[in-house]
C-alpha cells in the first residue's frame, strides 16, 4: 500500500532546509554603516624625496658619458611622509608613514576611514614629503558638503597638484 | 572536548532517528551529507556554466547582463541563476553539518586523519569560492564584499599597496578585474574539485552521489526555492556612496561583520589559529591505536576477499612471497587499517569448524583472533542453563549490549559486526550451541566502520562472500541495526525474538514427545 505520511514528512523537511536556505542567503539584513553618516576615505599612496640629494661638481659631470649627466644625484632612501588631516578645525589623523621596501625606497601609503555626519564641512589637508622642520610641502583647505552615505575619498597626486577630492 | 563531542553525538543519533523514520535508513539526508555536499557542487558547477554563456564582464556589463538574467530571462538563465545560489548555499550548509557528524561520531583520529586534514583546505576554498562568486555580480552587495575583503586581505604584511584602492572611486575600477575575477571563480572551484579528489583518497568506495530518491528531492526543493524565492540583485554598486544596509548571505559571509567590529589583524590571527586547531584536531588527543590486523600465508589463498571489503584500503593485494602456488597475498598498511576486523569475516578460511590443530584464519585481529571469538561463544553456551538459548553478537561502537545478558540471553560485542565470519552463525546453531543468533550493529547506512553493516547484510543474503549457507535456519536468525539511543528498542526486538526461540523449542520438544509417545503406542 502507497504509504503517504512519509511523504509528508519528506516534503516537510525539504521544506525545512529550503526556508533555512532560502531565508539565510539575504536575511536578516546586515547594517553595515549608519544611515545618518558619511564616509571620509583617505587613501594615497606617494614616494616622501629622496634622502641626501646634492648637486654635482662640473669635475663629476664631466667624467660621466654625455647621456649619464644628471646634475642632480640622491641616495636610494626615501624620506616619510606626514599626513595631518583636520575636518571643522578638529584633527582627525595625523601619521607619520614610514617607506615601504627592503630599503626604504619605496612609496609611503595609508588607508583610513572615518564616518563624519553629513553637511558642510571644512576639510585641512597637509602632507609633508621632504626634511623640512617647519610647514609643509602640500596645504590644502577645502570645503565639502557631505550627503548621508556620501562616500568621499581623499587621494594624492604631486604631479596633479597635491590632493584629490572625489 | 569531549563533553561537546557526546553532546552533539546524542542530537545527532535522535535526529538520524527521526529522519530515518521519514525517509527510511537509505535516504536518510544526514546520512549522505558528504554525498548531498557533492551533489550541491555538481549543481553549482552545471548552472555556473549555463549562467556564464550569459554572462559579461564589465564594470557596467556584469551587473546590467546579471539583472537581465533575473528579470527578462528569469524563465531559464535566472532560474539557472537561482539554482546556482542556493545550492551554493546548501553546499556550505552541507559541509558544516558533514564535518560536525564527523567530528561527533569521532571519525577523524587515527587512520582517518588524512581524510580530516584534507577537508581542512575544502573549508577555505568553497568559501573562497562563493566570496568571489558574489564579486562578480557587482551589485551593492559585491561592493560591500570586495571592500571588506580587499581592506582584510591588506591587513597581511605582504602587499606593498593596498588592493582597496581599487575600489576607491568609480573611476578606479577596471573592466579587465572582471576578466581575472571570473577566471579565479572558475579556477578556484576546479582547484577545489582535486583537493576533493584527494581527500576521498583513503576512502574505499566512497559515496559522491546520494540516492536517486534523495538526489531528485534535493534538486526539485533547490528547483522550486529558485522559482518561489529567485535570487535578486541588491542595485547597482556604486563607489561614491557607501552601501549602508546590505541583503547578506550568512552561509557565506556570516564571519564579515567581525572585520568591521575587530582588529583585522585580529580576525587573521583568530582564522588561522582556528583553521590550525580543525586541522590538528585528529591529534587532540591522538586515538589509541590497537594492533593491526595480521595476515597468516599458510591460510591465505589470495582471494582478495578481504581487500574487497576493506573499508579503508588498507589491505592490497601484493606478490606472493612464500612459494606456496598462489599469484596473490594480502599485504596490510598499518598506516590504514583501523583494527575492525571486517576482513577476518570476509576471509574464506575463518570458519571455526575445525577442531584439529590450532585455529588460524588467512587474517585475523591479533588481540582478538577467531580461537578466541569461537571459545568465548563455547563458554557463553556452556553458562546458560535455558532450555532455549539466544546469543546476541553486537558492535562496540553501537549500543551496549552487556544489559541484554540474562539466564536465557548471552552477549558478545565486536569491534564490527562483519567481523563475524558467517560460518560462526552456522556453526552456533548447528553445533547446538545457542537456539538463536541474533545480530546488531550501528544504524543501516551509519556504520562506524562505514561498511560492516552493508557487507553482513550481504552476506547474509548470499550477495557476497563467503554467503551464510542455506542450510542455516533463517527463523532462528535475526538482525537490528539502531544507535545507542535505539536501546529500548532493541531490548524490545531481543526480548521478541527470545520469546519466538522459546516457543519454537517448545514446539518442537512437543512434537518430539509426541512422536516418541507414537512409537510405544
Amino acid at each position: 500500500m502507497f504509504k503517504v505520511l512519509p511523504f509528508i514528512g519528506q516534503a516537510a523537511v525539504y521544506a525545512v532546509i529550503a526556508a533555512l536556505v532560502g531565508y539565510f542567503s539575504d536575511a536578516p539584513a546586515y547594517v553595515h554603516f549608519p544611515a545618518d553618516r558619511a564616509l571620509i576615505k583617505l587613501s594615497l599612496i606617494h614616494g616622501g624625496q629622496r634622502k641626501g640629494c646634492r648637486e654635482r661638481t662640473p669635475e663629476e659631470l664631466s667624467r660621466l658619458a654625455p647621456n649619464m649627466r644628471r646634475p642632480l644625484v640622491c641616495l636610494r632612501e626615501r624620506f616619510p611622509v606626514v599626513v595631518e588631516f583636520e575636518l571643522d578645525g578638529q584633527h582627525l589623523y595625523h601619521a607619520l608613514l614610514l617607506p615601504t621596501g627592503l630599503f626604504s625606497d619605496g612609496p609611503s601609503w595609508a588607508y583610513v576611514k572615518f564616518a563624519v555626519p553629513p553637511g558642510p564641512h571644512k576639510l585641512e589637508l597637509k602632507l609633508q614629503d621632504s626634511d623640512r622642520t617647519e610647514g609643509w610641502d602640500y596645504d590644502q583647505e577645502v570645503d565639502i558638503d557631505l550627503k548621508p552615505l556620501q562616500n568621499l575619498t581623499i587621494d594624492f597626486h604631486a604631479q596633479a597638484g597635491g590632493f584629490l577630492i572625489r | 572536548m569531549n563533553r561537546i563531542k557526546s553532546f552533539l553525538r546524542d542530537a545527532f543519533t535522535r535526529l538520524e532517528a527521526a529522519l530515518d523514520a521519514v525517509f527510511g535508513p537509505a535516504w536518510n539526508p544526514l546520512v549522505h551529507t558528504g554525498a548531498l555536499g557533492f551533489f550541491c557542487y555538481f549543481i553549482v558547477a552545471v548552472s555556473g556554466i549555463y549562467v556564464y554563456i550569459f554572462f559579461d564582464t564589465g564594470t557596467v556589463a556584469a551587473f546590467a547582463s546579471v539583472e537581465r538574467m533575473s528579470t527578462a530571462e528569469w524563465y531559464h538563465a535566472g532560474i539557472m541563476r537561482s539554482l546556482h545560489r542556493y545550492a551554493s548555499d546548501g553546499l556550505v550548509l552541507f559541509m558544516i553539518v558533514h564535518v560536525l557528524r564527523e567530528f561527533a561520531m569521532d571519525r577523524f583520529r587515527g587512520p582517518r586523519w588524512f581524510t580530516w586534514l584534507t577537508g581542512t583546505p575544502i573549508i577555505w576554498l568553497v568559501f573562497i569560492c562563493g566570496i568571489t562568486g558574489y564579486w562578480l555580480v557587482w551589485d551593492k552587495l559585491a561592493q560591500y564584499v570586495a571592500i571588506a575583503t580587499t581592506e582584510w586581505l591588506d591587513a597581511l604584511p605582504f602587499f606593498g599597496q593596498p588592493i582597496a584602492r581599487n575600489f576607491l572611486s568609480p573611476t578606479s575600477l577596471n573592466d579587465r578585474f572582471f576578466t581575472l575575477l571570473m577566471f579565479l571563480h572558475i579556477a578556484l572551484p576546479l582547484i577545489l574539485l582535486l583537493i576533493l579528489w584527494i581527500h576521498l583518497q583513503r576512502v574505499s568506495r566512497p559515496k559522491i552521489t546520494p540516492p536517486r530518491g534523495l538526489a531528485a528531492g534535493m534538486f526539485t526543493m533547490f528547483v522550486v526555492l529558485s522559482l518561489v524565492k529567485p535570487a535578486m540583485s541588491q542595485g547597482p554598486a556604486d563607489l561614491a556612496m557607501v552601501p549602508g544596509v546590505v541583503g547578506f548571505d550568512w552561509f557565506y559571509l556570516g564571519l564579515y561583520p567581525l572585520l568591521d567590529s575587530l582588529p583585522k589583524r585580529d580576525i587573521w590571527a583568530l582564522t588561522i589559529v582556528l583553521s590550525v586547531i580543525l586541522a590538528a584536531m585528529p591529534w587532540m588527543p591522538p586515538m589509541k591505536r590497537m594492533p593491526v590486523a595480521k595476515v597468516f600465508l599458510d591460510h591465505c589463498n589470495g582471494c582478495a576477499r578481504c581487500a574487497a571489503d576493506c573499508p579503508f584500503n588498507a589491505i592490497t593485494m601484493g606478490l606472493r612471497t612464500d612459494g606456496r602456488p598462489f599469484a596473490r597475498e594480502a599485504v596490510v598498511d598499518p598506516k590504514l587499517c583501523v583494527s575492525c576486523g571486517i576482513c577476518m569475516g570476509a576471509c574464506p578460511s575463518s570458519t571455526p569448524f575445525p577442531r584439529i590443530g590450532d585455529l588460524i584464519t588467512g587474517i585475523e585481529l591479533p588481540h582478538f583472533p577467531l580461537l578466541e571469538l569461537r571459545t568465548m561463544v563455547e563458554k557463553s553456551s556452556r553458562a546458560l542453563p535455558a532450555p532455549s538459548r539466544v546469543i546476541v553478537f553486537g558492535c562496540d561502537h553501537a549500543d551496549d549490549i552487556a544489559a541484554l545478558r540474562s539466564k536465557e540471553i548471552a552477549a558478545i560485542s565486536l569491534p564490527c559486526i562483519a567481523m563475524i565470519p558467517p560460518s560462526l552463525i552456522d556453526y552456533c546453531l548447528s553445533r547446538d550451541l545457542f537456539d538463536g543468533v541474533f545480530l546488531t550493529g550501528c544504524r543501516e547506512g551509519e556504520c562506524y566502520h562505514r561498511l560492516g553493516v552493508t557487507w553482513m547484510e550481504q552476506r547474509i543474503a548470499g550477495k557476497r562472500d563467503p554467503h551464510l549457507r542455506a542450510r542455516v535456519p533463517r527463523e532462528r536468525l535475526e538482525k537490528y541495526w539502531g544507535a545507542a539511543t535505539d536501546h529500548s528498542r532493541l531490548v524490545r526486538a531481543v526480548a521478541a525474538f527470545a520469546a519466538r526461540i522459546e516457543a519454537m523449542t517448545n514446539e518442537s520438544a512437543l512434537s518430539a514427545e509426541a512422536h516418541e509417545k507414537a512409537r510405544y503406542v
